[in-house]
């Protein structure tokens, strides 16, 4: 199964989107949560729905109409979206007025957009599209399996170009939830110097990452997705070696043919290790870089890390802020994305020159 | 590409029964599962009817070894996956690519809820063990490692149409020959946040609904999971057992009318159903019973019907809503009717439409108010609509091998 990336958009907590170069504009944050560049809406969404639409719908229909702007695509033949959490304002919201209100008179707009298929739906109805329309939502893994669906309507013929995307919120609530939990860290840090704490924790983010994916390429294609695969391990000490050697099997490659390694490193040594143990094992004489100290971590932060990925192919450059030392990397013609969250769900795209 | 997919084993829990055989009982005694609140407190108690799952938290938890502050989501759900798991009797299952494809609407809910009284309060109190199963994924997660199922797994929401999606990508797993065995469905507990939702919305029948009915007053919120396992031409040849059916036919459509309410003609609904029976190779007169979405608002039955009215021609093929049983069981509707949609195919049944008085002015059928044995249900259609425009019909085919 393979696709063609034919556009992508981004909204996070860098200068990714509309007319930016790529992250040439860096942004620097003191903090343990990065808060996503907010666009004029105004441009992408029609003025009166804005009003009505929270946070994380503002950002993935926008990332969305973007992407299709981008791709000269007006209606796609199905619209696919992953994400961990769905609306959190709406839900929290509506939770509120609950408790506060006693069950009374409460007014039904943040019930009615609660429902985590509200981006997707949202887009559905912006663009009039009555195609294939779906959902996933299932922790770290949430906008890889909608990548897989896509690639597989593809490969079923069912579709030419699908949109789909990874979006998440951080919101007060959540934010103050996770960190009791402890996954983020105590003080604030720069984000520019994520991989030099040695504390735990990571860094909070949110995002919505957008893409055009078409069975055929053409003129503007800027990558192409040859491989993706999700597994599940309870191990959290698993060493995925194997998995990553039998994707690249797959697909008639060995670990020389890659041009880089894409690390989900987020700065919490725990989740790190796993990695480090890749960069110093299997991957030792292939490049790596990390994305997480610009985007946050959240649960569909590997959308940031595609879109970094096929930008670094199109573009055929690989921004120095993505390097823990500033080497030069020569242009890779193959990249390995390889994502876990909490070393239980691991993730590996495989992502091209066409 | 081309290989078929069936359906090896059912399970299913709601308020009408804890298993598969309990519902077709309440069926033919027409016994439905409305009643009042029991399981939380509520304003709404003794004003709202539901249909609760009659077993508490923890009697489920004693019966799946689960410890009793689980969500009951994840609860529901391990009820009916192991019934169909178990039901499928798939030897060497082990030897097999296997997966769970599960579909929730609002996931551990009912823990946050208890948890968010005391967060508002102050945000460093609250039990942080009642939010950790928030996520939708989380009850997937619980459930597949119980059943051995973690060689993949996902977990689809798309509102009330979820878990007919969930069924029809992981048949599509199957057919595109990453998977051999895939357990898929939907489970959702009754939650105050469901219930007071669909109540802002004014769509909640203060009493029993009467579906497809011309004075229909809404819904009646239910709870509870349903599951079918899948599997590939490949293992259903190396199975001793009788299968259910085919699952021949699948379409998602979107209605792009409203967040919430469905357009009048059901163009959302009409392309599902028209898309579904394009992949079976059907036409709209083989189908041979239609379980209806039928939520029993007044929007939702003038849509799907009028889609309906559209699409098929005299004689129109018996419908009926198996919500008048159930209630809207929302992400796991899809799952528990497409049990009810396989044993149709399989046992030749057509389920009552209980309560239904008067003819609907717009449309030219009536729902089928009597439960029949013995009927010619070689393809049964099953429709899951939901909020965001989600439309969804899977076809169930009597399997001829």
């Amino acid at each position: 199964m393979k696709a063609y990336i034919r556009s992508t958009a981004s909204i996070s907590a860098q200068n990714t989107f509309g007319d930016t170069g790529f992250l040439t504009d860096v942004v620097e944050y003191q903090s343990t949560r990065l808060k996503a560049i907010e666009p004029d809406y105004k441009e992408y969404v029609d003025p009166k729905l804005i009003r009505r639409m929270s946070h994380v719908i503002k950002m993935g229909v926008a990332a969305a109409k973007e992407c299709l702007n981008k791709a000269g695509i007006t209606m796609p033949d199905a619209i696919i979206t992953g994400t961990a959490f769905g609306i959190m304002e709406d839900t929290v919201t509506f939770l509120t007025r609950i408790v506060e209100m006693q069950e009374e008179m409460l007014p039904p707009t943040s019930f009615i957009q609660s429902t985590h298929n509200t981006v997707a739906a949202q887009i559905a109805l912006m663009l009039q599209c009555h195609n294939y329309n779906n959902t996933f939502v299932h922790k770290g893994i949430s906008f890889e399996s909608a990548l897989l669906d896509a690639l597989m309507l593809i490969n079923e013929g069912e579709g030419e170009n699908i949109l789909v995307g990874g979006i998440d919120e951080m919101i007060d609530a959540s934010f103050k939830v996770l960190t009791r939990l402890g996954l983020y860290k105590r003080r604030p840090v720069s984000n520019l110097a994520l991989f030099r704490e040695q504390s735990k924790g990571t860094i909070g983010g949110e995002g919505a990452s957008f893409f055009v994916l078409s069975k055929q390429p053409n003129a503007h294609t800027m990558a192409g997705l040859c491989g993706i695969k999700t597994f599940y391990d309870e191990n959290t000490q698993l060493d995925v070696s194997d998995q990553i050697t039998a994707l690249l099997d797959e697909h008639g490659l060995t670990v020389k043919d890659l041009g880089l390694l894409i690390t989900g490193k987020n700065g919490a040594p725990q989740n790190d290790a796993p990695y480090e143990r890749l960069k110093t094992g299997l991957f030792s004489g292939v490049p790596a870089v990390n994305y997480k100290h610009l985007s946050g971590e959240y649960s569909t932060a590997s959308g940031f890390a595609l879109w970094v990925a096929a930008n670094i192919i199109s573009q055929k450059t690989v921004p120095v802020v993505l390097q823990e030392r500033a080497d030069m990397i020569d242009p890779p013609k193959k990249i390995l994305i390889y994502n876990h969250y909490q070393n239980k769900y691991h993730s590996l795209m495989l992502v091209s020159a066409c | 590409m081309s290989t078929k997919v069936y359906i090896a084993g059912l399970g299913v829990i709601s308020a009408i029964g804890n298993n598969v055989a309990e519902h077709l009982a309440a069926f033919k005694n027409e016994q439905a599962g409305m009643g009042e609140i029991t399981h939380f407190q509520s304003i709404h108690k003794g004003v709202l009817p539901v249909a609760e799952v009659k077993q508490t938290n923890q009697e489920l938890a004693a019966k799946t070894g689960m410890p009793a502050d689980a969500s009951r989501t994840t609860l529901l759900s391990l009820v009916a996956a192991r019934e169909a798991l178990d039901d499928a009797a798939i030897p060497d299952l082990s030897t097999l690519r296997t997966g769970f494809v599960s579909a929730n609407s609002v996931g551990g809910m009912d823990k946050s809820e208890d948890f968010f009284v005391e967060f508002l309060a102050d945000n460093n109190k609250g039990k942080l063990k009642n939010i950790f199963d928030h996520e939708c994924g989380s009850m997937t997660e619980t459930v597949a490692a119980q059943l051995g199922l973690t060689g993949f797994m996902t977990t689809v929401s798309t509102a009330c149409s979820s878990s007919a999606n969930a069924i029809f990508f992981a048949a599509r797993l199957i057919k595109n020959g990453l998977l051999d065995v895939v357990v898929a469905g939907g489970t959702d507990a009754l939650t105050k946040f469901t219930l007071n939702g669909f109540n802002t919305l004014m769509i909640l029948d203060k009493n029993f609904c009467k579906p497809f009915d011309q004075n229909r007053e809404g819904l009646n919120l239910g709870e509870g999971a349903g599951y079918v396992v899948l599997v590939s031409d490949r293992v259903a040849d190396t199975l001793q057992k009788e299968l259910y059916a085919e699952l021949s036919g699948y379409c998602n459509a979107n209605d792009a009318y409203h967040q919430t309410a469905s357009s009048p003609d059901g163009t959302g609904s009409y392309m599902a159903m028209q898309g579904a029976l394009k992949k079976a190779g059907l036409q709209p007169r083989d189908i041979s019973y239609i379980n209806l979405h039928g939520t029993g608002t007044a929007n939702n039955d003038s849509a799907e019907g009028t889609a309906i009215k559209r699409l098929f021609q005299e004689p129109y093929p018996p419908m009926s809503s198996t919500k008048s049983f159930t209630g809207h069981t929302l992400g796991a509707s899809g799952g528990i009717e497409a049990v009810f949609s396989a044993l149709a195919a399989k046992h030749g049944l057509i389920y009552p439409n209980l309560r239904f008085q008067t003819q609907m002015e717009e449309l030219p059928f009536t729902p089928e108010t009597s439960f029949r044995e013995d009927q010619d249900t070689h393809h049964v259609m099953s429709n899951s609509f939901g909020f965001g425009g989600n439309c969804t019909s899977l076809i169930f085919s009597k399997i001829a091998r």
